[in-house]
């Protein structure tokens, strides 16, 4: 599916940003990060591993001593952001701590979607409907991305 | 000999060596992965390093093209913070000594 459309998010000024999405499209967003969340109280999936890589690749003791001062951080920031981005879906603008919570949940599904569906760097597109989801998840996190970066020009 | 100091050289060596060890810097790598953005990755090191665009462009293209890329150091402390970061943002982040 190639997406011939304008951007749908875009920074209006700082602070502000507008979110041009169908209501097919946010009724498709919504169910998202609750399937995340209740996938993150499922601590052994192992799709989940590349939301928690480990800091210290040859040193157990620090990974443990890591784990233990971070994971909980780590998880905690990733539900809130999901909590965010579901209690803001319907919103026709978003200001910067609703579309930074949006950018981190559409990364995160990414990575566990990308991760069950084993997507590869040079991988021919695919029309299952799983496929097709993680490339619209692609398309409006590209979107998001372009749209907070433009601060930095 | 029994009351005399005992030689400190025995006793500081092993605590020297490993005070030298953990003094050396460390360095925060981030790993090529086929599933974040390469403007997801640049972003990031605009936001969480302050880099320029073209600095975080670099980066961004050693960790595609050559698998990783070192983009912070310093001690272990701000080192830990800085996986920590790059965790929260999805990016396969580890840290090590400096060899």
């Amino acid at each position: 599916m190639i997406f011939f459309r304008r951007s749908p998010v875009r920074r209006v000024r700082a602070g502000v940003y507008q979110v041009n999405l169908s209501a097919e499209e946010r009724r498709l967003l919504r169910d998202l990060p609750r399937q995340l969340r209740d996938l993150l109280a499922q601590t052994d999936d192992p799709a989940l591993r590349r939301l928690f890589p480990p800091a210290y690749v040859d040193d157990p003791e620090g990974e443990a001593e890591y784990r233990r001062l971070m994971g909980d951080d780590l998880l905690q920031g990733r539900q809130a952001a999901l909590e965010t981005m579901a209690a803001s879906i319907d919103q026709p603008e978003l200001d910067e701590e609703q579309v930074t919570a949006w950018l981190s949940s559409l990364n995160d599904l990414r990575l566990v979607l990308g991760t069950q569906l084993d997507i590869q760097e040079d991988d021919d597109p695919q029309n299952t409907p799983a496929h097709q989801l993680y490339y619209y998840l692609t398309m409006l996190e590209d979107s998001v991305i372009v749209a907070m970066a433009s601060q930095f020009e | 000999m029994a009351t005399s100091a005992p030689a400190p050289t025995r006793i500081d060596e092993p605590d020297i060596g490993e005070s030298t060890r953990e003094d050396r810097p460390w360095i925060v790598l981030v790993w090529n992965d086929p599933i974040n953005l390469m403007s997801y990755v640049t972003f990031v090191f605009q936001k969480l390093f302050g880099y320029s665009k073209e600095k975080a462009e670099k980066l961004m293209l050693d960790v595609h093209l050559k698998g990783r890329a070192v983009v912070s150091s310093g001690p272990r402390e701000k080192a830990e913070l800085d996986v920590f970061r790059l965790h929260e943002h999805g990016l396969w982040a580890t840290m090590q000594h400096d060899t």
